[in-house]
């Protein structure tokens, strides 16, 4: 179409939960003839590791459902109220939380991240890293995946200047 | 309604949202132009969300039907 839209995205949160919008959006953008364009800065900036490495914390989470992906529909439907105090201090929960909503996920038919992220760079997504958070956090070039572009504010800005849709997640 | 015949299959059961858009447009990318593809999705979502994808992408959407919360749609290449 002559008039292609465009896309534009800043992904600063790591988590597993906010790790999903900017792919999502980004990708299906793509499947809908836009342009799009995801800036990754400050927390955001490890989505593009090889290997993401990314959880999900219910401590930070206080609105987050603790259900099950296992056991009878019943079962499963039951919100576990866990306590910050509890959440926040025995180790290992965070690591529990992320399997089980890695598993719901799975057992739901949602994409991983890695196969978003994937589908984003096979339809033509433009990965931005921001190179002063890379310089701040220490990151490494080598770190991450191929096809990841270098810049800063000003960068993003170019293309967001033209943009249709301006996103900050 | 009489049955027109598809040029591609797609199973999109079990998957969830981006999943049956993203397959949709892989598939669609593979045809030719004025050829149909045939996908199967049990997301409920999908429904309008396959809607707005022909909208945007300016495919045609031929029919949708459901039959046991399965939707089938019918999507021609522009």
């Amino acid at each position: 179409m002559a008039d292609t839209k465009k896309l534009a995205i800043i992904a600063s949160q790591g988590t597993l939960d906010w790790a999903y919008p900017p792919f999502i959006l980004a990708s299906t953008a793509a499947a809908m003839d836009m342009e799009a364009v995801i800036f990754f800065t400050f927390y955001g900036l490890p989505l593009l590791k090889k290997e993401i490495d990314a959880k999900v914390s219910p401590h930070t989470n206080p609105a987050m459902p603790m259900k099950m992906p296992f056991g009878s529909k019943d079962f499963q439907s039951i919100n576990w109220p866990v306590p910050n105090v509890i959440s926040g201090n025995i180790p290992g929960f965070d690591n529990m939380a992320t399997m089980l909503m890695k598993e719901t996920f799975k057992k739901k038919g949602v994409a991983t991240i890695e196969q978003l992220r994937g589908m984003c760079q096979e339809f033509g997504v433009r990965f931005i890293a921001c190179q002063m958070t890379m310089e701040v956090f220490g990151f490494e070039k080598e770190e991450f995946i191929d096809g990841v572009e270098y810049g800063g504010a000003a960068t993003f800005l170019e293309y967001a200047a033209d943009a249709d849709i301006s996103l900050f997640i | 309604m009489s049955e027109i015949a598809s040029n591609l299959e797609l199973n999109c059961e079990g998957l969830n949202c981006p999943l049956p858009i993203l397959k949709t447009k892989k598939a669609i990318d593979s045809l030719n132009s004025g050829e149909i593809l045939k996908m199967t999705a049990t997301d409920p979502g999908s429904v309008n969300d396959m809607e707005s994808w022909a909208k945007r992408t300016g495919h045609e959407l031929v029919s949708h039907t459901e039959a046991s919360n399965v939707h089938t749609f019918l999507i021609r290449k522009r």
